[in-house]
């Protein structure tokens, strides 16, 4: 295709490097076997620290857990409430005509604000409206604030693949006789699944990975995983969050290869089938 | 035909999207065994009508009634008619026996009647043993296959084709007209078809309608459209013709008029009120210009041929009749053909067979297809 | 669509509308509400309406912090440009085996948690951490470098935590650009510099500028960055609105606050004046 010059591929690999050195430090020293209170002289190889995240010092369990279930919760409120209201938006999906109302694209504008404005401002929002409406306990108002901000995500991804989808599939299922509610769940569901899954993904993806929100919102306590890794790096380095961190790390990258392993299998049979 | 009620009738129908109209109160009966095809240009209305009648559009001012009964309000899903769409709309996740048997499912129809039908379409559509391909599988013919399958099985009282060739190549196309006409048969149901193709519309409608701009501009059959032209758009849109544009300089008796057209003066037969100084148009399809060195009976005109060439066994010949007005003959290529250009040579056609009408403002793009067409 | 469609559809809306009606435009009016109060006992509001608090934006201790913020802000989308569009540009013109693998690069750390990467940035910059130590056995430098806690460090990991929401979109975009439109000036005369600035630039600069809002955006608001890597020395925009919720003064809060939101609806709206869509800003 096109020639690179050594510059441009120096230049590349540069920032790569650079993207990836905090990351490998952080693994790195997450098998640091130096005791001391700020370890940072890399004194041997040891493994001790995942053992110790594994028997449960440092508390991070619990935070884990409850990580998990604001995601798990946040994600089933968000998939319901984006893609249901992507679908009665596309009014076509349903196989009917129809432009926006103005009530409508204001609706729309404002239920995709939460991913574009600072988490800042979301999240002093979301801490006096809380506390307005009397929301006390730190469950509910995580998973509350966590659903509004995924919420665009999935509405989004769902609505993109609407959009870009032949009407005249609803407008057939229609036509042969299925009323909306049948075709919401015989053709649109179906056919938006997709969209709907990586929606989903992207929303657990953010919930577990918001700090800032939840730190406005979550009350008193050691709260979510991010908030748990706050208030440890804060005061120094602690090879304990190392292993933690470098955890996580690997659930991103095994993530990755598996959706881009999904991805090529896909592919493959998509030939596959176009072949026949 | 007129005797019999009338399966469909659309009686004053109208579209305004809010930006004017689309369809103006389209007035139309439709027989139980007709092939109708609605004619036109795209913008013209045509799909606009097919979707008002399928219920997927809503109706802004007049009726749709199926035997008698009023199913303007009648929601898609609840209408006893289907659709064969542009797109073909196969439900991708499902394969071919689970798109035809989608609209027996919904209706509640007992899995083995359901299996039962869906062989019975396939045959119909020779695609028996494709039940298990999915869409994404089948060539372009096949899956229109599929999707006339799909909406026959229901055994709708009109079924509604959406210009289902259109995304097809030439040859299949034309293999797909007979295909069309012999399932007709087989099925015994009334088509409405949608097409911008007139030698589509031609070689199959038992009627056509020409629709532009929203408007009827001819009903008919297809021998009464290609030959009988109601207006310029008509003659134009239809077939190939010489439009020759000029005004009426005499009455004579006997339906006969005089059109002078630039410099030459053409004696005209029509059964329409034309007057002096009325701007008109000659509609000649060029196979029926005749000419020879000889005149003989009908050929009273003088000319001059300007071009020849060949095309598909057939020979077109230009004939100057003056300075500024061409005619084109078209007539079956022969090795005896003896004219040269430049020959002079007399010019005629039967006159019951090139009507005139009104002439109009078209908009440019058909007025200069018509012209092209006209001049050669 | 006759009125049991319409019925259906809003049926359909109608979680999402509750949903967006109670947690964002209520949410947001409280703020503005908030901002328009004084500070008082009870819950911390006066119940006077006024205007104090905006005014009170122009005092030094505020409005430096604003100007150092918008500053910072406005730094590190220039940097994230100078780095991230090239990067985009290049990436996109890659061989497709490449392009997929460095995507794959790419994906990783984007995401992983900002918070872990930044910890990173601090065990590389603290006084006796690898840099320090590397620069030392070196023999460049005696002693060690103050490397963290400075606003460079703030502003390095700025520029590191946001540079991909810069890269995506201008790779995209040099993506969806028809080659031979770049060929065609080649062709008329333009050396390969003079084509990409007067061609390729102009037409990919939909994805620079919502690289731009990307970044810009949430730049104004990671406090936590700043804890990390800055010290909390300088105070911006998000550390204020953070240490005034600690000081319980819930309407100043909110009035810096209804300021960013006003700051990032200027944002958009440029962009959109500069002919960008919302869609652009969609990164998936």
């Amino acid at each position: 295709m096109k020639k690179h010059s050594f510059g441009s591929k120096l230049f590349l690999g540069l920032v790569l490097l650079v993207l990836y050195l905090p990351i490998v430090v952080v693994v790195v020293y997450s098998f640091n076997d130096n005791s001391t209170r700020i370890p940072l002289a890399f004194t041997g190889w040891t493994t001790r620290w995942y053992g110790e995240l594994l028997d449960g010092k440092g508390g991070y369990g619990p935070a884990l857990l409850l990580s998990l279930r604001v995601a798990l919760w946040s994600v089933l409120l968000s998939v319901i409430v984006g893609s249901l209201g992507a679908v009665g938006m596309t009014r076509s999906a349903l196989g009917f005509r129809g432009k926006p109302g103005r009530f409508e694209r204001f609706m729309e504008a404002f239920s995709i604000l939460p991913i574009m404005i600072p988490e800042i401002v979301l999240g002093l929002a979301f801490m006096v409206i809380f506390n307005a409406l009397g929301v006390r306990d730190n469950v509910a108002r995580l998973v509350l604030a966590h659903t509004t901000f995924c919420i665009p995500y999935v509405f989004l991804s769902v609505k993109s693949r609407l959009v870009g989808m032949d009407q005249s599939l609803f407008d057939a299922a229609r036509d042969l006789g299925a009323a909306p509610p049948r075709v919401l769940w015989d053709i649109t569901l179906p056919l938006c699944r997709p969209a709907i899954v990586s929606g989903a993904f992207l929303a657990l993806a953010m919930s577990m990975d918001d700090f800032v929100i939840s730190f406005f919102v979550y009350g008193a306590g050691e709260g979510t995983l991010p908030l748990k890794i706050y208030s440890s790096v804060k005061v120094g380095v602690s090879p304990r969050v190392n292993a933690l961190c470098s955890l996580m790390i690997a659930a991103v990258f095994l993530a990755v290869a598996v959706q881009r392993y999904g991805q090529a299998v896909r592919k493959a049979r998509e030939k596959k089938a176009a072949a026949n | 035909m007129s005797e019999q009620t009338p399966l469909l009738r659309l009686e004053n129908l109208c579209k305004d999207y809010g930006q004017g109209m689309i369809l103006h109160h389209l007035n139309l009966d439709i027989y139980p065994g007709e092939f109708l095809t609605l004619l036109g240009p795209s913008g013209c209305g045509k799909t606009t009508t097919l979707r008002m009648i399928a219920g997927l559009e809503s109706v802004t001012e007049g009726r749709v009634w199926l035997e008698g009964r009023d199913i303007t309000g009648l929601p898609p899903e609840k209408r006893p008619l289907n659709t064969v769409f542009q797109s073909y709309a196969l439900f991708p996740h499902m394969n071919v026996f689970q798109n035809i048997a989608y609209g027996l499912k919904v209706r509640g129809i007992k899995k083995p009647e359901q299996k039962q039908r869906v062989e019975e379409a396939l045959r119909l559509v020779r695609l028996s043993g494709y039940e298990k391909r999915m869409p994404a599988q089948l060539s372009g013919g096949q899956r229109q296959r599929v999707a006339i399958a799909r909406a026959a099985v229901l055994r709708p009282k009109v079924l509604l084709l959406d210009e289902p060739l259109g995304a097809l190549d030439l040859k299949l196309r034309q293999q797909m007209q007979t295909e069309l006409k012999r399932m007709q048969q087989e099925m015994g149901i009334t088509f409405l078809y949608i097409t911008h193709d007139q030698e589509e519309a031609l070689n199959m409608s038992t009627r056509i309608v020409i629709l532009r701009e929203g408007r009827v501009e001819q009903i008919g059959t297809p021998e009464e459209v290609y030959e009988h032209p109601q207006t310029l758009f008509a003659a134009g849109f239809i077939g190939q013709s010489n439009l020759l544009r000029g005004e009426v300089t005499a009455v004579h008796p006997e339906n006969r008029f005089t059109l002078r057209v630039e410099d030459v003066e053409l004696p005209v037969l029509s059964d329409r009120p034309f007057a002096v100084d009325d701007r008109a148009v000659l509609c000649l399809r060029p196979q029926r210009v005749r000419y020879g060195f000889q005149p003989q009976h009908q050929m009273e005109l003088q000319g001059v041929i300007r071009q020849k060439y060949y095309s598909g066994g057939m020979q077109h010949t230009l004939i100057a009749l003056s300075d500024r007005v061409t005619v084109k003959a078209v007539t079956q290529a022969s090795e005896m053909d003896q004219f040269q250009i430049g020959d002079r040579v007399y010019v005629g056609w039967n006159q019951t067979h090139a009507p005139m009408v009104p002439d109009e403002k078209l908009d440019e793009k058909l007025d200069s297809e018509a012209a092209g067409e006209g001049q050669g | 669509m006759n009125r049991k469609d319409k019925r259906f559809a809003l049926l359909l809306k109608l979680p999402l509308y509750l949903w967006t009606v109670l947690f964002v435009l209520a949410a947001m009016g409280y703020v503005i509400a908030l901002s328009l109060q004084g500070r008082g006992e009870l819950i911390g509001v006066s119940g006077q309406w006024t205007l104090d608090n905006y005014a009170r934006l122009r005092e030094p201790q505020y409005f430096q912090v604003l100007v150092n913020s918008l500053r910072l802000a406005a730094l590190t989308t220039l940097f994230c440009a100078l780095i991230g569009y090239p990067f985009g540009y290049l990436m996109a013109r890659l061989k497709p085996a490449s392009r997929s693998i460095v995507t794959m690069l790419l994906v990783v750390p984007f995401w992983t948690n900002s918070l872990i990467r930044i910890y990173g940035w601090r065990i590389l910059l603290i006084g006796n951490g690898p840099i320090n130590t590397l620069l030392m056995n070196l023999g460049w430098i005696q002693q060690p470098l103050k490397l963290l806690n400075t606003e460079g460090a703030v502003f390095l990991g700025m520029v590191y935590a946001l540079v991909p929401f810069m890269i995506l979109p201008s790779s995209t975009a040099v993506e969806k650009l028809d080659d031979s439109v770049v060929e065609a000036a080649r062709d008329l005369g333009a050396s390969p510099l003079h084509a990409f600035f007067t061609v390729t630039v102009p037409l990919t600069l939909s994805g620079l500028m919502a690289g731009c809002v990307l970044v810009f955006i949430p730049s104004t608001g990671l406090f936590f960055l700043n804890d990390l890597l800055g010290g909390s020395k300088t105070m911006l925009a998000g550390n204020l609105i953070q240490s005034l919720m600690k000081s319980r003064d819930l309407p100043m809060a909110s009035a810096l606050s209804v300021l960013m939101l006003a700051v990032t609806g200027a944002v958009i709206a440029l962009y959109r004046r500069a002919g960008g869509d919302a869609d652009g800003l969609g990164l998936f």
